[in-house]
């Protein structure tokens, strides 16, 4: 839509970074270059790419250990071969495009009778397994920003994180009732680092690693007009004394928000960390208002969780071997079937694998066959036997993410996808698929 | 596309007064025809009817099948999902999900049981892009969407001031904005409050911040509907929701309308009826049967429904569906997020909730009727009661409000009630006694036939909502939407409930514009549904004074003005509905 020779502004893009998806981000594209206002560092970073020098640019296949550069249609024939030729192909959708890639990417593992995870198998999928349990007291990001006079950031970080999490939605912006911004506020860091939202925090709970549930417990006692076992002090490093403080700020606020992090999910209990925690706040909700949800680090890591419970009904590391969806989380999810040796073939799509499983699970994906969507080199791409270019969701092409609150938000390109032989990565993923039909006829 | 004939059925067509005539019904690209020529007649695909029963393809008026709160529901619920799961085809996708299916299994298992039309009931305007992805997934169906209205901060102040017309203004703007069929009221004034954990339980109780009460904002979104002369009418679910002896503030929420006109200002062609196929009604009560609880509470609980019903039959503006409650799993979704709560405290389940800025709220809760529950089983009475104690079939539809009450699955046992005294005993039986001993339903002889059933699940269904141009029915004009039902009117015997029942759900023949969609339960072409949404306009300087206030306070949302529409290119063949259209635009054309 922008046309290159001459420099306009485009607003309210939207960032197609991590879970906050700001939709203010102004854009200049020149030649060769780009100027972006309003998105954080990490967000200008990715629109730096467009003009990357390291961008790929044309299609890949391995040939005896070594890329070689491929016509459009090789690589997408070659690709479906794997796909089609496999016993029990795993697809895994990443979090940075999307929902429509992703949509494509589920059809086509029913199509195959394929396993299909996506990024929340390594990150929130235990908040998500925490909601399966407990459900969840949640709201969208501009309740918060009105109303909220207390936030805790629980074992998350979002001024590295999510850098815009504190500014936009949830500490400083000037609500409705919220007119002072920080002013108005209390925040509440819970972390056994000294991390920077910490520092910026009026009470930093600095509890020992792994003790989240134990400290979640031992609130939940003192909800109940009860007094922790002694022992918990000990444990988790916060005095009781401190856990009286803490709860009375909860229960005298009048609006409340925990945004839990990774720190709760990965950490000793996962998903029972999650569940605790929206019990507290489900309980809460007898006092005054509480909610809770999640940062979610990468961009679009809710939409596939979305799409895949509507589409099929489960949110995410989902197996089509049975002809219908089934979900176990440890069975049928992205880093289980890899370490079990369970697949034999896989499709990568924006997402570095290899940097972010564990070692044992890249050790076997040198060992299948691997095809892979991405838009610079990645180890993930290094170790592929197919490697296509990536186009750039929000800046190429348009689409749907939901943000960290679950809210679709609609993007609009301001430039369009430089290959002429796709227009997006649902494009290159409708066109992939097409051909598996065809081999699997 | 080849014509269509049902030969030699006995058709059940309340809008044009056909109750049980042995006749042929010809569908020609896709729409009811009078006739078809020799040739036309020759290549047509022809279904034998003779000995069953003909309707209206099935229109569902209130069910919650799309959307965020759908979705919070499915994503909370492996366990709904693991024991119901659907294979896909060559032509069908898989699924799971009982309570809460997955979009596809929802259009198939709807399509298999004869409807063709479903509107979901509950669309948040910062999620309605959520709503449109998942309508837009769903096969076969014709679709549409009530969008919430009843706490948006923009209408409270409008009303507050008394300024109808600019509420007026709003809602077209916003109708057209996100692509929504109709206004609904969620529990006026209360959601907002239960942004501090707070309520409303009165209908002259005020909103702490806005000031309004629940009975300014059902006046005036009623007031705003007619104004705009929406093709439905408000769509209100009242205060006090699920609340022992909140029969009396539902009787009192439906007074408040009394005396308006109906008034229809759609630009749509209309389809041949012999009935006078438009709305009559002003208020349209959703599940009336968790409003209209008895007793003062839990301990003294009974039906309330005697009170409304009385109001009911008195009054000629009033429509309600029933959300029956035929036992078993079901899930508690609505957009009253307080109602959810108090759900919550008595049950400790699992429990969802989303507040969303500036407008509305929701709750999901998994909930489980037992037929040895005394509450249950006074639901379930109640729920049958609304609709047999309610003498004109024309004032009621009937729903579960899925899957509120039930699922709609489960439509088939809740017909076989509504036909059958012996069914009705048969569950009594099984019931606790507070099922009979707490309603009246023990001492209702009345058995509906299948002229009222026809009236309950498709032509009254259609006209509530304005759909009646080409929905409901089977005039010259209308959608070729047909169930072919294997029940042979003049020997059917409901004293046989289980076969009834068996019948209802697996419908010989679901023809959709013309095309066997599906056949004995079998789903045999999936076309794609169309999407329906209102286009009101009202005055201009008055759209641009509006405008200036909403972007004024745009500032509060954390979505962008530009970013806040939804594009037509989530749905699937719209059919936008042109609504009080400016009259020069009416001579242009
Ligand atoms: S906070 Fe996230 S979405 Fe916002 S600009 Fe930074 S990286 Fe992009
Ligand atoms: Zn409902």
């Amino acid at each position: 839509m922008t046309n290159i020779a001459t420099v306009a502004t485009v607003k309210d893009i939207i960032c197609p970074v991590c879970g906050a998806s700001c939709d203010d981000i102004q854009v200049e594209l020149g030649k060769g270059e780009i100027t972006v206002k309003n998105a954080c560092k990490m967000g200008n970073a990715k629109f730096q790419e467009i003009v990357s020098t390291h961008r790929i640019k044309e299609p890949q296949i391995k040939q005896n250990g070594a890329f070689r550069a491929a016509a459009w249609d090789e690589a997408i024939t070659r690709t479906a071969e794997i796909l089609a030729k496999a016993k029990r192909p795993l697809l895994f959708m990443g979090s940075e495009t999307s929902c429509e890639a992703m949509e494509v990417g589920l059809h086509m593992a029913e199509f195959l009778g394929a396993a299909v995870d996506s990024n929340s198998t390594v990150c929130h999928g235990p908040t998500a397994m925490g909601i399966q349990e407990a459900g969840r007291v949640g709201a969208t990001a501009g309740q918060s920003k009105s109303r909220s006079d207390l936030a805790i950031y629980w074992g998350s970080n979002p001024l590295e994180s999510m850098p815009r999490h504190m500014s936009r939605y949830a500490v400083y912006p000037r609500g409705y009732w919220t007119r002072r911004g920080r002013f108005d506020r209390t925040v509440i860091c819970v972390d056994p680092r000294k991390s920077i939202t910490a520092e910026n925090a009026d009470l930093h709970i600095q509890l020992k690693p792994n003790t989240d549930y134990e400290l979640l417990s031992a609130l939940l006692t003192l909800l109940h007009g009860k007094t922790p076992h002694p022992s918990v002090e000990d444990v988790t490093g916060v005095s009781i004394a401190e856990m009286e403080a803490m709860l009375k700020m909860m229960k005298e606020c009048n609006f409340g928000a925990i945004y839990v992090g990774l720190g709760i999910a990965s950490s000793y209990g996962k998903h029972r960390n999650a569940e605790l925690a929206f019990n507290l706040v489900k309980e809460l909700n007898s006092y005054t208002k509480f909610v809770i949800g999640a940062l979610r680090g990468h961009c679009n890591v809710a939409g596939f969780n979305q799409i895949a419970s509507y589409l099929y009904g489960f949110p995410f590391g989902l197996d089509f071997a049975r002809g219908y969806p089934r979900y176990n989380p440890g069975e049928y999810t992205a880093v289980d079937l890899l370490r079990e040796k369970d697949v034999d073939a896989a499709f990568i799509l924006s997402a570095d694998l290899v940097s972010h499983f564990p070692a044992a699970c890249s050790e076997y994906l040198a060992q299948i066959p691997v095809a892979c969507i991405d838009i610079a080199p990645c180890p993930t791409t290094m170790l592929s036997d197919v490697v296509l270019p990536g186009v750039i969701d929000a800046m190429e092409c348009d689409g749907t993410f939901y943000r960290l609150d679950d809210v679709p938000v609609y993007f609009q390109p301001f430039t369009s996808s430089p290959f002429p032989f796709t227009a997006s990565n649902e494009d290159t993923m409708l066109q992939i698929f097409e051909k598996v039909k065809e081999l699997r006829k | 596309m080849a014509a269509t004939i049902i030969k030699n059925g006995y058709v059940f067509d309340p809008l044009n007064g056909i109750d049980g005539e042995i006749k042929d019904i010809f569908i020609k690209d896709g729409k009811v025809v009078a006739s078809l020529s020799g040739a036309e007649a020759r290549d047509a695909t022809v279904i034998d009817a003779t000995g069953k029963t003909v309707m209206p393809g099935g229109v569902d008026s209130h069910s919650h099948v799309a959307g965020a709160k759908v979705n919070a529901g499915r994503l909370m619920r492996p366990e709904d999902h693991y024991k119901s799961v659907r294979a896909k085809t060559d032509i069908t996708h898989s699924g799971s999900g009982y309570t809460v299916p997955s979009v596809y299994k929802q259009g198939y298992d709807y399509a298999a049981m004869g409807y063709t039309t479903v509107f979901e009931a509950a669309m948040p305007p910062l999620e309605a892009r959520h709503t449109h992805e998942e309508m837009r997934s769903t096969p076969i169906l014709d679709m549409g969407a009530y969008m919430v209205f009843g706490n948006n901060w923009f209408i409270m102040r409008y009303l507050k001031d008394g300024d109808v017309e600019k509420a007026a203004a709003y809602v077209a703007w916003m109708m057209r904005t996100h692509k929504a069929y109709g206004i609904k009221c969620v529990n006026p004034a209360g959601v907002e409050n239960w942004g501090w954990a707070k309520n409303v339980h009165g209908l002259d109780d005020h909103n702490i911040h806005f000031d309004i009460t629940p009975r300014e904002v059902i006046r005036g979104l009623a007031e705003v509907n007619e104004l705009l002369g929406l093709p439905m009418s408000l769509h209100l679910h009242t205060n006090n929701l699920g609340h022992p002896g909140n029969w009396e503030i539902t009787r009192d929420s439906l007074q408040i309308t009394s005396g308006m006109d109906p008034k229809n200002k759609t630009e749509v062609e209309w389809a041949e009826t012999k009935e006078n196929a438009r709305r009559k009604q002003c208020v349209y009560l959703a599940h009336a049967q968790f409003s209209s609880f008895g007793g003062t509470s839990w301990r003294d609980f009974g039906s309330g429904v005697k009170g409304l019903v009385d109001y009911v039959n008195g009054a000629d503006h009033v429509v309600i569906d029933n959300g029956a409650v035929p036992f078993g799993p079901a899930t508690a979704m609505t957009g009253d997020g307080p109602a959810i709560h108090d759900l919550y405290m008595l049950s400790g389940q699992k429990w969802a909730n989303c507040d969303i800025e500036l407008e509305c709220g929701s709750g999901v809760i998994p909930l489980m009727y037992l037929k040895g529950s005394p509450i249950s089983a006074v639901q379930w009475a109640m729920g049958l009661e609304l609709l047999l104690l309610i003498k004109d079939p024309w004032k009621t539809i009937m729903t579960t409000d899925h899957p509120n009450g039930g699922v709609f699955t489960q439509y088939p046992q809740v017909i076989t009630w509504l036909m059958s005294k012996k069914a009705r005993d048969d569950t009594a039986k099984e019931c606790h006694k507070w099922a009979y001993d707490r309603s009246s339903l023990g001492g209702v002889d009345r058995e509906l036939g299948l002229y009222e059933i026809a009236i309950l699940t498709r032509a009254n269904s259609a006209r509530t909502i304005g759909l009646s141009y080409r929905k409901g029915h089977l005039g010259v004009g209308a959608d070729g939407d047909v169930t072919v039902y294997d029940l042979d009117p003049t020997k059917l015997n409901v004293n046989d409930p289980a076969t009834l029942m068996q019948k209802f759900a697996r419908p010989d023949y679901t023809v959709k514009d013309g095309q066997i969609v599906a056949k004995q339960g079998q789903i045999v072409a999936v076309p794609k549904g169309r999407r329906y949404y209102c286009r009101p306009y009202l005055d201009d300087t008055l759209e641009k004074e509006m405008l200036v206030d909403v972007k004024n306070w745009f500032k509060y949302y954390t979505l962008g003005f530009s970013n806040y529409p939804v594009p037509e290119k989530y749905l699937t063949n719209p059919v936008p509905i042109q609504v009080n259209k400016p009259l020069e635009a009416v001579v242009r054309r």
